[in-house]
């Protein structure tokens, strides 16, 4: 293999060029990114860049001298238009062709947006600078969607001094993915401190004001953040023959077609760990399958499936939630150490007679290991949860 | 070579830990710590895989 591609110049594709490198493969490797800037994190853009506590600098991925050591073909500002797997070509905006041996789609999700001008989204570091320079103290922000995203993004508003009502469609935030109880304990943190909560409520419109309910009501704002999930960027691949369904849908092995891997938040894939197809919006997940689909891409005769714990974390005012496996879908939650009210805890998912997920806040990372073991390894829900817990309704 | 760590940029993930345990360890808010600075030859290829899979991208190698 003499030409790699990689489309998608952030942490999956980062990653996937670092392992090429790293695994001897010394041909033209070109990383193509639409977005301008050098690579840059996205995880603190609703943390310390959104509480105006670091400036963009700090982002950077990996120091110039890093980036350098790699040997780039790097096109930055250029976005893939189209790909032809027959000719072994990816098409670039500008109407050049890149011929490739092996490509790497990492091309990520953009937010999901709501009818109606003027509504703020949370995904690049242009969307963080622009609604920061407007959080200033006693601004009414409203924010659509209490999930991750909206609930890290109202906690620094409600720091910087706004007045922020978070509206939430489910009945409690969170529920479909750690359970009632856990979601009712991860919002009664907003709640303590004066954030409002409206849940049950469907959002149909930004207006001028704030934004329409389904019933008519008008919710006023200054400030409207839409926090509703994401799409994946598969457009580009519309024609090419691959199969997308949410997201490029791939095998075990992170691979699309021959030749063709996905990885981070555009790649949907077998995880053969809970035996299901997922698709991962998680900043660990997007560098370790970087690094699966570049070793499977050059080594496909000594493949290796790609069954990670997935692992997410969030911070929120004092909480550090950290969450491992695949919770959704699960048929019980047990809190097994730590006090729920206390906001110190870990709680562990059931799915079939299988541990599948843990959930920790503010806890040691020695109590919280163990329960990522028990997830890597398929433990037997009898076994790891002991008669001691109490079982909290999900 | 030498590793650097940028404690305040650490979100406490633990993955550089599982992937070299004798040069990383984390405090108990999770926060990462540097066991040995100075690495050998030998555990080069552990500490290039904790720096690719930390989330933070809080850990670099600087050549001396
Ligand atoms: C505000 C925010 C906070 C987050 N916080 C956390 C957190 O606390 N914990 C956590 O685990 N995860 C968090 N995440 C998620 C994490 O950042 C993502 O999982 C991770 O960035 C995914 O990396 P990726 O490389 O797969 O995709 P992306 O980071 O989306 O990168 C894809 C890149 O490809 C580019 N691209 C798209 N289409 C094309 C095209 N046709 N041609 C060329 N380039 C293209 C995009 O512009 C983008 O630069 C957060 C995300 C956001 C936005
Ligand atoms: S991998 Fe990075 S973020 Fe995670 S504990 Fe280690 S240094 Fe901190």
């Amino acid at each position: 293999m003499r030409r790699i591609v990689v489309v998608g110049a952030s942490a999956a594709g980062l990653a996937a060029a670092e392992t090429l490198r790293r695994e001897g493969y010394d041909g033209t490797l070109t990383l193509v990114g639409d977005e301008p800037l050098a690579l840059y994190d996205r995880p603190p853009l609703s943390k310390q860049i959104l509480a105006a506590e670091w400036e963009p600098e700090r982002l950077a991925l990996r120091t110039p001298d890093a980036l350098a050591a790699l040997n780039l073909d790097l096109r930055l500002g250029v976005a893939a238009t189209g790909l032809e797997p027959a000719d072994r070509t990816v098409e670039l905006a500008h109407g050049s062709a890149l011929p490739y041996d092996g490509l790497v789609i990492a091309t990520g999700v953009r937010p999901r947006r709501l009818p109606g001008e003027g509504a703020h989204i949370l995904r690049t570091l242009d969307d963080a600078l622009t609604l920061r320079k407007r959080l200033t103290p006693g601004r009414r922000l409203v924010v659509v969607g209490a999930g991750f995203l909206g609930a890290e993004a109202a906690a620094v508003a409600w720091r910087l001094g706004c007045e922020v009502t978070l509206l939430e469609p489910a009945p409690v935030p969170l529920a479909h993915a750690v359970g009632m109880e856990v979601g009712k304990v991860l919002t009664n943190a907003h709640l303590e401190r004066g954030v409002k909560l409206r849940c049950g409520v469907t959002v149909t419109e930004v207006t001028e004001d704030g934004v329409r309910l389904a019933d008519g009501e008008v919710i006023e704002a200054d400030e409207v953040l839409v926090a509703v999930g994401s799409l994946p960027n598969t457009e580009w691949l519309a024609g090419s023959g691959l199969t997308v369904g949410d997201g490029v849908v791939c095998d075990e092995y992170c691979a699309a077609a021959p030749n063709v891997y996905a990885a981070g938040d555009v790649a949907r894939w077998y995880n053969p760990l809970f035996g299901t197809s997922m698709r991962i919006e998680h900043r660990t997940t997007a560098a370790e399958q970087g690094m699966a689909a570049a070793r499977n891409l050059l080594r496909p005769e000594a493949g290796k499936p790609f069954a990670p714990v997935p692992y997410f974390w969030s911070d929120q005012y004092d909480m550090k939630i950290q969450a491992y496996g695949y919770l959704r879908g699960h048929d019980e939650v047990a809190l097994v150490e730590g006090d729920l009210a206390e906001r110190k805890f870990v709680a562990a998912y059931r799915t079939g007679d299988r541990v599948t997920g843990a959930l920790a806040v503010g806890m040691p990372p020695k109590a919280i290991r163990q329960w990522r073991q028990a997830i890597a390894t398929g433990a037997a829900w009898h076994d790891s949860v002991r008669t001691t817990v109490t079982a909290v309704e999900s | 070579m030498k590793v650097e760590l940028e404690a305040d940029k650490c979100v406490a993930s633990g993955q550089c830990v599982l992937a070299a345990m004798d040069v990383f360890d984390q405090d108990d808010d999770g926060i990462a710590i540097l066991l040995e600075e100075q690495v050998g030859d030998d555990r080069l290829d552990d500490v290039k895989e904790a720096i690719a899979v930390c989330p933070a991208a809080a850990i670099r190698l600087v050549e001396q």
